[in-house]
């Protein structure tokens, strides 16, 4: 078992809706992270997903909860500010829509090395432009691109761009928040591809957002599945989705699409029934790293 | 059977800054009454433009160049807008992909699909258009009509709000409804809902649709014939079985290979080189050619034309040549079972 590297406990988080209404988006969520493992966090749109990512990257601050990143709290601001540098170039986000998350008015040169400029880091390969070029030899995109704007590049070259900036970093953790939910299927495979490769010949951790199941099963070692702010079941991919016991993680697993209209025609899919979820409960372990949320001993 | 829809050599084109972009290059399909037709294809392939070009919803900087659209029989090629506003609703809807902002928010749900019935029918009586919009509520599966007619978009689920879109489209029982990526903003948990009404629908009132899409899952299930389109041009159509179990396009190929569903574990997953080209100035012969690892050397010279191989399935491709070389297809005859 490798270390551990991000160490997620009771994260809560809420937003506020007015006087009286209070949104639990995330509610007391537990996991880990191990070094260069890929942890999918899947679910419904609108189950805490986004807002878990952001609590980890420090954009929200969680209601409470706490966040170990290498044994230090990100949430607590004293802590926060000692390590402020380390934790910023470590961690890394890449964002689902490319488009808003790159500056239009700068080249790609620029982007990819506005980070190392922010943070005063010397180029390890001499100049600024060398280093976004070999980034950009990294996600596969040649360096005849540095002098483009994002506007002149496809979805799935900006989302490269945004994986080479996020890269020249040289963080530990990517936090990717549904990277592929916005490309074409034939671009899709090329990203998973790279993300594969990264996780493999660099050995960099992921937290892969994602709601695209059969894109989990091909590409995470761990899977997470939230539902309404609370992680129901977690566990191996393997393990998981060959036996879901969570009644939601099982409607979620029959609703995956099968690209074969035979058998796709035949396949019913299940409903859960959110008002029968009961928020009471808690994860337990029912094979080795395969946790279920249950209340006392039944589901 | 004589066809709803019939598109004969269709071209549009768009004026931009870098120039005219041909997003349909040459396109013929016909519909016939009652059959759900799929266009697949990549963004950017035309898939979407192909059926605003039909409706004539496109923006201003585009262009019918040439062909003809028979639709039941009459030529709407050079329809005025005035004319279209005829033929909307009655012989063809449309359901878009994100159905938040396809309806109003500040009017109830139940005030909008009524808003559709009287346009369709203005000697109506109110008592009476209120009844035919519970009716249509009924028909697309939204329980508790009486409760939700008083009910504002925002209330509603996507799912929830997609059928109300899909209730106003069907308000005056049209021959034809087009459905441009209907389930793409949809959870996954909704999609197969959303579809097996589509088809329910289809079945019950007899309208053919066209449901534009790019996952081929969505495809598997709702579809009855696939029209796969690359770079303007329709490269493969057939019926679905053609499609899934016997491919015999490259790009279909490419497509299918290139499904993580389908990927074993471990394995690196296939991918199609390269990148779609752009349609300013389009390559002269086969557009696929430049990542098509079955290229021959016609490919870069001449666009193939369309090879019947059965009686509903075409592709084109040289490879169906009977000069070409005998190749090995990666994939069809025996997935399934």
């Amino acid at each position: 078992m490798s270390e551990i590297l991000l160490d997620v406990q009771d994260l809560t988080h809420c937003f506020r809706l007015g006087r009286n209404r209070v949104l639990r988006a995330v509610d007391g969520i537990s996991f880990q992270l191990r070094k260069g493992e890929i942890f999918g966090l899947v679910g419904e749109s609108g189950s805490g997903k986004s807002t878990a990512a952001k609590c980890i990257m420090n954009i929200l601050h969680p209601t409470a909860g706490k966040i170990r990143y290498l044994g230090i709290n990100t949430c607590d601001p004293r802590q926060f500010r000692s390590h402020k540098k380390f934790l910023q170039i470590s961690r890394q986000i890449i964002f689902q829509d490319s488009t808003s998350s790159l500056n239009p008015r700068m080249t790609v040169a620029d982007i990819i090395t506005e980070p190392l400029m922010i943070h005063h880091i010397r180029p390890p390969r001499g100049s600024l432009r060398a280093e976004a070029a070999y980034q950009l030899k990294c996600v596969g995109m040649d360096p005849g691109y540095l002098d483009k704007h994002p506007a002149e590049l496809s979805g799935g070259q900006r989302q490269r761009v945004a994986i080479a900036r996020s890269l020249g970093m040289g963080p530990e953790l990517l936090v990717a928040d549904e990277p592929i939910a916005s490309l074409d299927v034939s671009i899709q495979a090329q990203m998973i591809n790279l993300f594969k490769h990264l996780q493999q010949e660099h050995g960099f951790t992921f937290l892969f957002i994602a709601h695209d199941l059969a894109v989990v099963r091909y590409l995470c070692d761990r899977v997470g599945v939230m539902f309404q702010g609370k992680l129901v079941e977690t566990g191996p991919v393997g393990e998981v989705f060959s036996h879901p016991l969570h009644p939601y993680t099982q409607a979620l697993l029959s609703a995956i699409p099968i690209p074969d209209p035979r058998r796709e025609r035949k396949r019913i899919p299940q409903f859960f029934d959110s008002t029968a979820f009961d928020r009471e409960g808690q994860l337990r372990e029912v094979s080795p790293g395969h946790m279920v949320f249950q209340k006392g001993d039944k589901l | 059977m004589p066809a709803l829809l019939e598109i004969k050599d269709l071209f549009v084109s768009f004026h931009t800054f870098s120039g005219e972009v041909e997003a349909v290059r040459g396109v013929s399909l016909s519909l016939r009454p009652g059959e759900v037709l799929a266009i697949v294809g990549e963004s950017g392939c035309g898939k979407s433009v192909l059926c605003r070009s039909v409706m004539k919803l496109l923006p201003q900087n585009g262009w019918i160049k040439g062909g003809t659209i028979l639709a039941d029989g009459i030529d709407i090629t050079n329809y005025t807008q005035r004319d279209m506003e005829r033929l909307r609703g009655r012989l063809f809807s449309m359901v878009f992909q994100d159905p938040l902002t396809a309806l109003n928010p500040t009017m109830t749900v139940g005030a909008q699909i009524a808003e559709a019935v009287q346009i369709h029918q203005p000697g109506l009586k109110k008592a009476a258009v209120r009844c035919r919009a519970l009716e249509l509520m009924d028909l697309v599966d939204i329980a508790g009509g009486e409760e939700r007619y008083g009910r504002y978009p925002h209330d509603f689920s996507g799912g929830m709000r997609q059928r109300a879109v899909m209730a106003a489209a069907l308000a005056s029982n049209p021959k034809i409804l087009f459905a441009d990526e209907p389930t793409t903003a949809l959870d996954v948990t909704i999609q197969a809902q959303i579809l097996d009404l589509l088809r329910d629908i289809q079945v019950k009132m007899g309208t053919a649709t066209v449901l534009v899409t790019h996952d081929l899952g969505v495809v598997a299930r709702a579809a009855d014939r696939v029209a796969v389109m690359y770079a303007g041009k329709i490269v493969e159509t057939g019926t679905v079985e053609d499609i899934f179990y016997a491919p015999q396009h490259p790009y279909t190929w490419g497509l299918l290979r290139a499904l993580p569903s389908r990927a074993v574990v471990g394995e690196p997953l296939y991918t199609i080189p390269g990148m779609p080209p752009t349609l300013i100035n389009p390559p002269k012969g086969d557009a696929f050619a430049c990542r098509n690892e079955y290229a021959l050397a016609i490919d870069y010279q001449e666009p193939p034309p369309m090879f019947q191989i059965s009686e509903t399935h075409f592709a084109a491709t040289w490879l169906l040549d009977k000069r070409a070389p005998k190749i090995m297809p990666p994939l069809g005859g025996s997935y399934h079972e």
